[in-house]
């Protein structure tokens, strides 16, 4: 047993990389998923309405720690594919945040009423400019709160990342308290870390609401 | 021709057969009123006009074109309709000005360096040069009616349709609204309203439409039609509507 020291709180912000990194890769890749999902679940295709919501409905129902499992270990067994666990939890934590957020979206572009679509449309413009001038921006400041609230979830979701072997800042959080026997410490520091990733979001989304909603 | 000649056009919403076979020719310039009971077809017909909704059968012309949701230049054609709903429909994460020049910039009817000036012209013919720079919600209801009619106005159409404009506006609003209608009249503008102010129909326009029953059911000029309305039905609906 050793005493804590700098070194471990050196080696949980150092840790902080990879729980940074797993945010960034879900967003990259689950973002434009998300926008086609959420723009599926308001077409005027029924098929693919349909499509997207069970597409959706599967991935929200499976837990987060089941996705990992399934495309880690699972897929070698099912598909015989055998995928870097990289690449595994890029996938899992892609899809975990395009079911989500492409929900939470979608509930943005309904809550903007018919009419603007209508507005939009009497005054010749396309369907496309309709979207990005006209609803979209709307949309997006309704979203917003949501959206932001998912990220903080999709941050703290990382922890589950170290099933896999991931050192991230939960996962070294358990190594410096193995060796430190200072849970309490330990965890307080990994929880401020987190409370420090969070907070600066939730501040930026206040401030972009208000910016959005230029009127107020 | 006609500017708008609209042939035996029938519409049915489920079961309900809407429009039973409307016929009617506004010429160019022409003020027409449409009146009715509520459900007679009124709004039904004029969002007919404009391609919002696809007729079951029958025909619409505007200018000589064949109007239909599929139509191939439904972009342009809705240039040079303008409409004016019920409920404004403002732009409300948008400026009054940018609410007034999306559409003319997007479409490309003008350039950026013109936006202002267009803006500053149209608010000014509705009175509310003055709103330029305000965001909808801080406008009364009358005023947003005007700046959704100016915002119409921008793309310069050939004809207006005016939905019920003042029915969700405060007693004391209706007036400036109307007012501004009034003027636009004056100028030439062809215009079909569906309106429930009797005294602005009856002050403002060339020909009165009344509808029942989603049909066309007696026509004319207001003096004559306010006067002697030839059916009971119309006859009813003035003496309710005193």
């Amino acid at each position: 047993m050793r005493s804590f020291s700098l070194i471990d709180l050196v080696s949980l912000v150092e840790a902080l990389r990879w729980t940074v990194a797993l945010v960034v890769l879900a967003l990259a890749f689950g973002t434009p998923l998300a926008l086609g999902l959420a723009l599926g679940r308001i077409s005027r295709s029924a098929a693919l309405r349909w499509t997207m919501a069970a597409c959706i409905q599967i991935i929200q129902s499976v837990p987060l720690l089941g996705l990992l499992f399934f495309f880690y270990f699972g897929m070698p067994v099912f598909l015989g594919i055998q995928v870097p666990a990289t690449v595994a939890v890029t996938v899992a934590y892609t899809l975990y945040t395009a079911a989500f957020l492409g929900e939470i979206w979608r509930g943005g572009l309904e809550a903007v009423k018919q009419a603007q679509w209508e507005a939009g449309a009497c005054l010749g413009l396309s369907a496309w400019q309709q979207f990005r001038h006209i609803i979209a921006p709307q949309a997006l400041r309704l979203s917003l709160p949501p959206t932001v609230g998912f990220l903080v979830q999709l941050i703290k979701g990382t922890s589950l990342a170290s099933i896999l072997g991931f050192v991230e800042l939960a996962r070294a959080g358990q190594v410096v308290s193995a060796a430190t026997f200072q849970p309490l410490l330990t965890y307080a520091l990994v929880a401020a870390i987190y409370f420090a990733l969070c907070l600066p979001l939730t501040l930026w989304s206040r401030s972009l609401e208000a910016r959005l909603d230029g009127s107020r | 021709m006609a500017l708008v000649e609209i042939r035996d056009v029938h519409k049915t919403f489920g079961r309900v057969e809407v429009l039973k076979g409307v016929s009617l020719d506004v010429e160019e310039g022409e003020i027409v009123t449409i009146i009715g009971r509520s459900g007679s077809g009124k709004s039904t017909l004029l969002r007919c006009i404009n391609a919002l909704e696809s007729v079951d059968s029958g025909d619409i012309r505007v200018e000589g074109e064949k109007v239909h949701a599929a139509m191939r230049d439904l972009k342009k054609f809705r240039q040079r309709v303008g409409i004016v709903f019920q409920a404004f429909n403002l732009f409300p994460h948008l400026k009054v000005e940018r609410n007034i020049t999306l559409a003319p910039l997007l479409t490309g009817r003008i350039d950026k360096a013109r936006a202002r000036a267009l803006a500053e012209d149209v608010l000014t013919r509705v009175g509310l040069a003055d709103k330029i720079d305000a965001w909808p919600e801080q406008l009364s209801g009358g005023q947003q009616q005007r700046v959704a009619i100016a915002r119409c106005l921008a793309m310069a159409p050939h004809l207006m349709l005016f939905d019920e404009v003042t029915s969700a506006l405060d007693p004391e609003l209706v007036g400036e609204v109307l007012k501004v209608m009034e003027a636009m009249a004056k100028q030439g503008m062809t215009m079909i309203l569906v309106t429930h102010e009797m005294g602005f129909a009856r002050n403002v326009a060339d020909r009165i439409v009344f509808m029942h029953q989603g049909r066309v059911w007696e026509q004319g000029p207001p003096a004559k039609l306010f006067a002697s309305p030839e059916t009971p039905e119309l006859a009813s609906f003035i003496a309710s509507s005193r």
